[in-house]
């Protein structure tokens, strides 16, 4: 009796913690069938592209005039790239180029010719700078091998339209390719290792496809920085520090990053030892990282597969991270409104570095997440949390939409066009920006006054543009004018008729 | 002494009664500017092109910053007066072109400036040049606008010196002035026993100051298209300044030659000054210790010595600072955040010296205003001790 009383007190207790252990278990998992279909992501880039046919995504082109130039092994590139006009086409045959070649005109094509897959490759010999610099608008670089440079690989200061594509950049300096202040570009299919920063380098940019490139054994493979809409579509992100970033360097003139797609990337085992140079931002960045979103608002992450990277597999965060760079009180510090929807991840989080290990420990946790947000934003949002192993998105909701297949880039459909010079008259810039400063319409400056240069060649506005490009002394009264032929025969001309037209 | 200068007064004095009503101000705009419904408007070049984000940074067909403009021919003009007249300052010993002197790059070619008690101050003065499409002043960014900045050297005991209540009363004082006001604001000056007000006086001289456009240098002859504009050493060294091994360019942007943030950098105070924290007390923010605002860089040959209290004397040293390795000439015990972009570049002595080539291309005087040979008040110009060229010993501007 007492025995019986023993053995069900005893299925009691046992039934009793089975209960309390199940209580314990999470919820039982809700799949959710959507009963209608989700919203399509919304974004200025969709109204961009939707607004252009189809089959004119990135269709984006440098315009040719016919001019070919061919370039041989033993000549210079950059010969070519004085001799040339805007339209342009400089083919580079294989062989071996040792300079620094910068492009200050529009609308120059420089294409390498590969010839049994001999590329023309750029040497730098590890003492030159940059191995291309342009300046101009609708440049195209492509299909170079480019190696030992100092500084970068490929570096666009301004210049709209630009496309970099089918490049190898190999062991050079700081940045591998670098556009930097320019709207609406393309670097695609380019192939970059060994570089000290980042392989590519989208800085202070609009309107930016990075697509199909491979990129590995570099501190940052692809970097978004203080940029907006930026498309970062089927690359292959490597045995790099960090995979893909986006991010705010506080401190530069343009504060903002924000509207950036990452989708079907490959970010695999980006383990790599960080060789960056002190005090430079990414050497902040734990190896281990696959990808770290600092700052930057609007970041949708879509359909990445994100694997064996040792420290995490995305960080969000704000500028704790960047410890080495002074605060500045115009940049807004925090990821906002992240977007995560499916993405494919493991094995992420393994090993961690030591600085995400001190992290994890304050959350009471020693393997790496999946993903994390060490901001804890209540404003974003993320589909299947379930899957991952997540720290800090408690506040996220969930998405409202499943993909943004409709933006299908975040070039423009057509190209920049030059500004409206409609209420700008060039002639008279040119009049008031450089002639005032030695003809006023009525009095003695340096030069005669207006007045009496209109009584002389009343309606001969190509008199006195012919004049200014070779002055000579006509006036005992008056200096010899200095030559104006660094203006061009047209806007020489245009600030003749201004001046003949001037009334006060 | 007084024996000898009361004399010397009177015939000043009595000098400045002819002059006074001889001076009347310009109806015309200064080189580079139209005169469009009665208001000056900048006109340039580089209004053909845009910038991302109109932040007016960039690369050579940039757009340029936002600026100030839209003052009338006059109030530019009675600005110019006030500029070059010492009557501003407490005793009468000083002038803004005292520190800021037109042959001297706006500059006054001292590493530390001297106000009226003849002594040094903390920082050197920066070049006006281009000051229309700033906004920020001081070398710690601590005003945001002229009007706020000109506050400092016209009341700082030791720049100037005086009050705005002496002002107030000195300018009301001298019937030319009040004539001059009277022209740059007359539906201000209609009713009789109008005053002239404090907001007017920074006005003009804001008028006068956003005028000092330099955007005709060589090197802006080449960014237009003029490939022949610049040596083949000069496009080196532009080549080296927008490099990203010196990365020149990355702080010193075109078109300005400034993007107009503060940075930490690091460079030494001249021997035996303590050192100068700079931008932290500004905003109050550690991290910006030893912040200081990037200057534009046109002009910069008519400016040395460099630095915000003048420590290298010459373009070559200043330019060799960058390459001497990260923080090499912080004090012992500051720890500084010093900026991404001071690394250990490692430029060649060759290369350094295609900076200073490059750098000089950035010279333009070409819109340097004439200075005044009589001022208002009667008192004559202080800046230089000899007649500056252009100006005739008879006094009137020789501008023929």
């Amino acid at each position: 009796m007492n025995k019986l009383i023993a053995v069900v007190g005893a299925i009691a207790l046992l039934a009793g913690g089975f209960y309390l252990g199940q209580s314990k278990q999470p919820a039982p998992t809700v799949i959710k069938v959507p009963a209608e279909p989700r919203e399509k992501f919304s974004s200025a880039g969709a109204e961009e592209v939707a607004s252009a046919p189809a089959a004119t995504v990135r269709s984006l082109e440098t315009p040719t005039s016919g001019e070919l130039i061919v370039v041989k092994d033993g000549e210079s590139i950059q010969d070519a790239v004085k001799q040339a006009s805007p339209g342009a086409v400089i083919k580079v045959m294989p062989g071996t180029y040792r300079e620094t070649v910068y492009i200050d005109k529009d609308n120059i094509t420089l294409s390498g010719v590969i010839e049994q897959g001999k590329y023309p490759v750029l040497e730098g010999e590890g003492k030159r700078n940059d191995a291309i610099l342009y300046s101009g608008n609708g440049v195209t670089i492509e299909n170079f091998y480019i190696t030992h440079y100092k500084g970068n690989g490929v570096m666009g200061q301004a210049g709209n339209n630009y496309i970099i594509r089918n490049n190898f950049v190999v062991d050079t300096g700081v940045y591998g390719i670098f556009p930097q202040l320019g709207k609406n570009g393309i670097v695609s299919h380019n192939i970059i290792s060994g570089i000290e920063d980042a392989a590519i380098y989208v800085g202070m940019s609009d309107n930016v496809d990075v697509v199909f490139n491979q990129v590995y054994e570099s501190v940052a493979g692809i970097e978004i920085e203080n940029s907006r809409h930026a498309l970062v579509e089927g690359n292959m992100v490597y045995d790099n520090t960090g995979g893909i970033l986006a991010f705010i360097t506080p401190g530069l003139p343009i504060k903002t990053c924000g509207d950036v797609i990452i989708r079907n990337n490959f970010v695999v085992d980006n383990n790599h030892e960080n060789f960056a140079i002190p005090g430079s931002l990414v050497s902040n960045i734990p190896s281990g990282t696959g990808m770290l979103i600092m700052a930057c608002d609007d970041v949708v992450v879509e359909n990445n597969i994100i694997t064996g990277n040792k420290s995490a597999g995305m960080i969000f965060t704000d500028f704790s991270l960047a410890t080495s760079a002074a605060t500045d009180p115009d940049s807004e510090p925090n990821p906002n409104r992240p977007k995560i929807l499916n993405n494919i991840m493991r094995n992420n989080g393994d090993d961690p570095e030591p600085m995400v290990r001190a992290f994890l420990a304050t959350q009471l946790e020693a393997r790496g997440p999946d993903i994390v947000d060490t901001v804890g934003m209540d404003d974003g949002c993320i589909l299947n949390p379930e899957r991952y192993r997540t720290l800090g998105l408690d506040k996220y909701g969930e998405c409202e939409f499943a993909s943004t297949a409709n933006v299908a880039s975040y070039t423009l459909p057509e190209p920049v066009p030059p500004r409206s010079m409609e209420d700008l008259d060039k002639g008279k810039l040119a009049y008031y920006g450089v002639c005032a400063g030695c003809h006023a319409y009525d009095s003695r400056m340096i030069g005669p006054p207006a007045r009496i240069i209109q009584a002389i060649y009343m309606d001969d506005p190509q008199a006195i543009a012919d004049y200014a490009a070779n002055p000579e002394r006509k006036r005992e009264d008056y200096p010899e004018m200095p030559p104006q032929s660094h203006l061009d025969e047209e806007t020489r001309l245009a600030a003749a008729k201004f001046m003949l037209n001037l009334k006060n | 002494m007084s024996r000898f200068l009361l004399p010397l007064f009177v015939l000043m004095f009595a000098a400045y009664r002819v002059v006074a009503a001889d001076i009347a101000l310009d109806g015309d705009c200064p080189p580079g500017f139209e005169l469009t419904a009665g208001h000056c408007e900048l006109r340039s070049l580089y209004q053909m092109y845009d910038s991302l984000e109109n932040a007016g940074v960039g690369g050579l067909k940039t757009g340029l910053p936002g600026y100030r403009d839209g003052f009338t021919p006059q109030q530019i003009d009675l600005g110019r007066y006030l500029f070059f007249d010492p009557v501003l300052s407490v005793d009468g010993s000083v002038s803004c072109a005292s520190c800021h002197q037109p042959d001297k790059g706006f500059a006054d070619g001292r590493g530390r400036s001297i106000g009226v008690k003849d002594e040094p101050l903390k920082r050197s003065a920066p070049s006006l040049w281009n000051v229309a499409f700033l906004n920020s002043f001081f070398w710690d960014g601590r005003a945001d606008s002229l009007e706020q900045q000109m506050l400092g050297p016209l009341y700082d005991t030791h720049e100037m010196g005086n009050s705005p209540e002496n002002l107030l009363q000195t300018m009301n004082g001298i019937p030319a002035y009040r004539k001059l006001f009277a022209e740059a604001w007359p539906a201000e000056f209609k009713f009789p026993g109008a005053q002239i007000r404090l907001d007017q006086i920074y006005t003009a001289i804001v008028a006068f100051q956003t005028t000092l456009i330099s955007l005709n240098s060589r090197y802006d002859q080449y960014a237009h298209g003029y490939a022949d504009a610049l040596t083949e050493r000069e496009k080196e060294g532009m080549n080296v300044f927008r490099s990203f091994v010196a990365r020149c360019a990355e702080c010193h942007t075109p078109p300005l030659f400034t993007n107009q943030q503060i940075a930490v950098i690091g460079t030494p105070e001249p021997e035996g000054m303590l050192f100068d924290i700079g931008a932290e007390k500004t905003l109050n923010e550690p991290s910006q210790r030893g912040g200081f605002k990037i200057p534009s860089l046109r002009n910069i040959d008519l400016t040395a010595p460099y630095m915000h209290s003048g420590r290298f004397t010459t373009l070559r040293e200043a330019a060799a600072f960058y390459t001497g390795g990260r923080g090499h000439a912080v004090p012992q015990g500051e720890q500084l955040k010093i900026h991404w972009h001071i690394w250990e570049p490692r430029l060649t002595d060759e290369e350094l010296d295609r900076l200073v080539d490059f750098m000089k291309t950035l010279t333009d005087e070409s819109f340097k205003p004439l200075e005044p040979a009589q001022l208002p008040s009667g008192l004559l110009p202080v800046h230089n001790n000899t007649a500056p060229t252009g100006i005739t010993l008879t006094g009137e501007e020789n501008n023929e």
